[in-house]
Order: structure tokens, then C-alpha cells, then sequence
């Protein structure tokens, strides 16, 4: 079976937000991802979006689009809105004001065309790893398929000689394994992952940063990733937003909103090492009031 | 499908299973737990017939002998008054514990799960379960009569309590990440409750159970104590008055192997139940 080109387009948005930042083509050299027969990817468009606990405005005048395919990286210091925001895109939470078009129309309650991973691997303890990731499985599909389906996911996340043991007898990796898994298998436009791999060690990390590339080339969905991780960021983004106050003018309301919005260079896989990703995440760095130690 | 998906490598070093604290297997003792278990009653047992055969310090009245206890169990069943009393009790004891633990699953998921149901009911129940359940006999007397009835309405009030609290307090604790989770894949109303909720609970009702089944058999004796022609509080209260201390003896030996039998049995059950879901 010869994978056919995706649908992606090229963004065509140029970031209006406080740092303006010219737009450059999905996956910096590669414009074109290759999706799996089957896999949408779904573009993702904020308009003015806030929300508030209380009166206390935790997000504020979001706007962006994320283009098919995209994959987003979103950062902010702890309590910023990360997941906030997240959350208001998977349809989790509905106290959002503003607008929220996935491929051009709102978002629902519990959204079927996004799935969400979460920071714990929130697996259920008395069901196998199989049957977990069924969980994810949409209701259309018969037995079979489903059965397929799920197999392939396994194949995919590594863990088919797992597939019947508890989410207690594997290991935490392994568990945000099948939790990504879970999340794929309804095959959404639009993958959400919130800090997916902050609980894991670093090596650890690295290697589902890696797996996490692998499935956005087979699946080419469209993704939004909370991290805190300055490298995670750079290494797996078409772009990364930085959530945070307005840099330019320090005396504005309450909230979070756009504080950056960078475009990352270079195809991925990236090299760690390279001196433009460096100067990015000095910026970065700067942008969420670290001193970055750059000489 | 033929293209093959590059899968993650399985040999990482953060991929050993990892073990779980506090699941270490016990050692396997000699004959197993059944024999071990055995050596107290065996040891009291034997305790009992040396002071009872070597020594004065008891009359007959005061502590019979373990063999005129079982001389006296051998002719209560040959009379057939044995098996009548036990199998009176045990169908009191399985009929009221089935009402009252059948009620409490009820009642307990209904305001475990809905909110409205709990705020209107919660307080009302907890003002019942604040009551000393004996506190219903002479009620329950008067309203039912010295029948089967209120004998098993009371054994039902004594189980009801446990299982209700374990039911609704368990569902009321279900692990809201894991219910968030369920919703955002598609899940809601009864399919979220058979796939997240009951299997959440299944533990803590399990414990509701064989507590429900221990009141069960405290209430049985209350209510036969009280007022009866047949079963084993019956024979415990007729043998005092007749001073057949042996009787009482072997009804309160009944009563404990009763008691023990159908908590083992609710415990293979619950051992069965855990294995497919927790
Ligand atoms: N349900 C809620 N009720 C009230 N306040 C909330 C609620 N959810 C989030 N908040 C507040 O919104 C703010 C942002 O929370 P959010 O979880 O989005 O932060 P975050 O950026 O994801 O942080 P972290 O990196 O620590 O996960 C916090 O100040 C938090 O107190
Ligand atoms: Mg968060």
C-alpha cells in the first residue's frame, strides 16, 4: 500500500501576536507530512478566546490558527492556562468565552473529532492494556475493525507483547504509551496532549518524543502539546506559543494570552545541538523570565 | 496492511515491569494456611476437655465437657431439631441479608451517583442509620408481629446500613480523573457508569457485602433471642432457661460455623469479582 500525500496546505496565517514572527511552512523544509489513509488532520482556529474562575481572568484574547497537520507546542510558566486552554479545545470545559472552530465549526462537549491525552496516563486499573486502548475506540466501528485497529496501535506504541497485562504490572512510560495509543485510535483531527511525558525520566522522554514524531509522520493529525520543556518545544513543533503576559505592555489586564509565537526552524528530526534552536531557546527562556546563562 | 510502523524499541531500560510495593507473595507455609489456622481451635479445644476431665474447678452446669457437647449435638440431630434450627436461622439470616444488602446497592448507587437524589435523601438516611437498629424491635413488634416477617425485616435493617455507607461512599470517590477521562472518549449515562463507576467500586462493595452478611447473623440472634419458637437464638435462650449448658454451648459453635461458612463463600465470590476487576 503506497501512503498517499496528506492534504496538508501550507500555513498561510502570519502571527499577528505581540512578537511577530513571519510564517514559514509546516515542518520547516518538508512542507508536506504524509498521513495514513484514514487519519484526518483537522485545522484548529481561536478567536478572542478567555476564560475566567471567578473573577479571575485566566486567559485572555487567544487568537490563532493552527493549520492541518500543524504540530503546536504550547508554553507558559506553571498556572498560566496551559491546560486551560487545552481543555477549552478538546470541548472538557465550556466556560470559554470567545470562539473555538475545529474545521470550521464549534466545538462540541467532549469533542469527537479531538482526543485528548492527559498528564497521568489515566488508565483504568482492571482493564488490560488492551482493552484500554479500545477504550478510545469510536462507536461506528465494528468488532473487527476495531479489533484491527487496536492491534495496529499497539504495533505502533510498542506494545503488542503488553497488550494483556494490567496498567499496574507496566512501567509509567509504557502506560503514557497506551494512553497516546488510547488517544489515537478514534483517529482524531486533532491530537491533544497535555504535558504527556512531564512525569516521565529524561531518557525516557527523549524516546517518546521520538515515538510521538514517528506517529505524527503516520498519522499527520494536527497537534497541540503542553509542555513545560523548553527542548521538548523546539524538538517536536512547527511552532511554539508562549503563553504568558503581553511582553509589550507589561500594564495590561489580568490573564494570559499570546505572549510569543515562534516559528522553529529546520525539518524534524532536529539536531539538540544546533545553534539556531539555541538562540530560540534563549528566547524562550526569556520569555518565561529564566535567565537562559547565553553569553 | 503491509507497510510496517516503525514500533518503539520494547527492550528500554525504563520498561521493566515495574514492581509493585506491597504485592510481595507471603511465604507459602508448611500444609498451607488451612492447617496453621487449625492449631488454635485444636489447642483450646484441647485446653477445654483437660479442664473439664482433669480438673474440678468447673461443675458440669457451669462448663460441660467438649464430648457431652457433641453427645448433645449427636442427639439434637437425630430428633431433627438440629437441622430444623439451623436451616430456620439460614433462611432468615440469606433472606433478610438479601433484602437489606439489595436495598443498600440500590439506595447507595441512586445517591452515589446523583447529586439531587443526595442532597434530598442523605440526610434522612444518615438520621435512620443514627438509630441503634435494635431500637426498632419493639416497633417493629408492634407493627409486624412476632413473626417471620419482622424477624427478617430486622436482620435487613442490620444489613442494609453497611452496604448502603460502602456503596455511597465509594461512588461518591470514584476517581474523578478517571470519570473525565471516560467522558472525553465518548462515554456518558449508563455505558460511563457499567465502564468506569461500577468496576471503580467493586472492592469497597465487596467489603460492604461481608460486613452487611456479619451484621445479618448479629441481628438474626437479637431478633431469635427475643422472640421465637425455632432456630439457633432460639436453642441459645431455651437451653439457658433449661440450664443445658451443653446446647448453648453447640449453638454458639453452630453460630460460628455458620457464621464463618457463608463469609467464605461471599469471599470466593469476592475473590472471583476482583480478579476481572480491580
Ligand atoms: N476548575 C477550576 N476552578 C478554578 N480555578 C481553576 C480551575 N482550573 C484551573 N484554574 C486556575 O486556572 C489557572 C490556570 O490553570 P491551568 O491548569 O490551566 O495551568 P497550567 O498552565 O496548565 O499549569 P501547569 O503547568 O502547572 O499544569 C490556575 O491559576 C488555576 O488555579
Ligand atoms: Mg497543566
Amino acid at each position: 500500500m503506497i501512503l498517499p500525500a496528506s492534504t496538508l496546505t501550507e500555513d498561510d496565517v502570519s502571527a499577528t501576536g505581540a512578537a511577530a514572527v513571519s510564517s514559514v511552512p509546516i515542518s520547516g523544509s518538508s512542507p508536506v507530512a504524509r498521513s495514513r489513509p484514514g487519519y484526518t488532520s483537522l485545522d484548529v482556529q481561536l478567536s478572542g478566546v478567555g476564560r475566567s474562575f471567578g473573577d479571575h481572568t485566566v486567559l485572555r484574547d487567544v487568537s490563532l490558527r493552527v493549520a492541518p497537520g500543524e504540530v503546536l507546542a504550547i508554553l507558559g510558566s506553571s498556572g498560566c492556562g496551559k491546560s486551560t486552554l487545552l481543555r477549552a479545545v478538546g470541548g472538557l470545559d465550556t466556560g470559554s468565552t470567545g470562539e473555538i472552530l475545529i474545521d470550521g465549526s464549534a466545538v462540541q462537549r467532549y469533542d469527537e473529532r479531538t482526543a485528548v491525552g492527559f498528564q497521568e496516563p489515566r488508565l483504568l486499573p482492571w482493564r488490560s492494556i488492551y482493552k484500554n486502548v479500545s477504550l478510545g475506540l469510536p462507536r461506528s466501528l465494528s468488532k473487527a475493525e476495531g479489533r484491527e485497529r487496536v492491534d495496529e496501535l499497539l504495533e505502533l506504541v510498542g506494545l503488542k507483547d503488553r497488550a494483556a497485562l494490567r496498567p499496574r504490572e507496566i512501567s509509567g512510560g509504557m502506560a503514557q504509551r497506551a494512553s497516546l495509543a488510547r488517544a489515537l485510535a478514534r483517529r482524531p483531527g486533532v491530537l491533544l496532549l497535555d504535558e504527556p511525558f512531564g512525569a516521565l525520566d529524561a531518557l525516557t522522554r527523549l524516546k517518546m518524543q521520538d515515538l510521538l514524531l514517528d506517529v505524527h509522520a503516520q498519522t499527520g493529525t494536527t497537534v497541540l502539546l503542553v509542555t513545560h520543556d523548553v527542548d521538548e518545544a523546539l524538538q517536536l513543533a512547527d511552532r511554539v506559543l508562549l503563553l504568558g503576559k503581553n511582553a509589550e505592555d507589561p500594564t495590561a489586564a489580568e490573564g494570559a494570552t499570546i505572549a510569543r509565537l515562534l516559528d522553529v526552524p529546520g525539518s524534524r528530526p532536529r539536531d539538540r545541538a544546533s545553534a539556531e534552536l539555541a538562540a530560540l531557546r534563549g528566547e524562550l527562556f526569556s520569555g518565561l523570565g529564566v535567565d537562559s546563562h547565553t553569553r | 496492511m503491509t507497510e510496517t510502523l516503525p514500533a518503539a524499541p520494547t527492550t528500554q531500560p525504563a520498561d521493566a515491569p515495574a514492581r509493585t510495593p506491597g504485592r510481595r507473595r507471603r511465604r507459602k507455609l508448611p500444609g498451607g494456611g488451612l492447617l496453621i489456622g487449625a492449631v488454635v481451635p485444636v489447642l483450646l479445644l484441647g485446653l477445654w476437655w483437660l479442664v473439664t476431665e482433669g480438673t474440678d474447678t468447673f461443675s458440669p452446669v457451669q462448663l460441660p465437657a467438649p464430648q457431652t457437647v457433641f453427645s448433645a449435638g449427636v442427639g439434637l440431630f437425630e430428633s431433627g431439631d438440629l437441622i430444623d434450627h439451623m436451616t430456620v436461622s439460614l433462611q432468615r439470616v440469606l433472606l433478610g441479608f438479601a433484602a437489606g444488602a439489595g436495598l443498600g446497592l440500590a439506595l447507595g448507587s441512586l445517591l452515589g451517583l446523583s447529586s439531587i437524589a443526595d442532597a434530598l435523601l442523605h440526610p434522612t438516611v444518615g438520621a435512620f442509620r443514627a438509630v441503634p437498629s435494635l431500637a426498632w424491635v419493639p416497633l417493629l413488634l408492634l407493627w409486624v408481629g412476632i413473626d417471620e416477617d419482622s424477624k427478617v425485616i430486622l436482620i435487613a435493617i442490620g444489613a442494609f446500613f453497611p452496604v448502603f455507607t460502602a456503596v455511597h461512599s465509594a461512588l461518591r470517590h470514584v476517581d474523578a480523573q478517571l470519570v473525565e477521562a471516560g467522558r472525553a472518549f465518548g462515554f456518558h449515562g449508563v455505558r460511563l457508569l457499567g465502564t468506569v463507576q461500577l468496576p471503580a467500586v467493586v472492592p469497597s462493595v465487596f467489603s460492604g457485602l461481608r460486613l452487611g452478611l456479619a451484621q445479618a447473623w448479629l441481628f438474626l440472634v437479637a431478633a431469635e433471642l427475643l422472640a421465637s419458637s425455632e432456630g439457633l437464638g432460639f436453642l441459645l435462650d431455651e437451653s439457658r432457661n433449661n440450664g443445658r449448658t451443653d446446647r448453648l454451648l453447640l449453638a454458639i459453635v453452630l453460630l460460628a460455623l455458620l457464621g464463618k461458612l457463608t463469609d467464605t463463600l461471599l469471599g470466593i465470590v469476592e475473590r472471583k469479582a476482583l480478579k476481572t476487576w480491580a
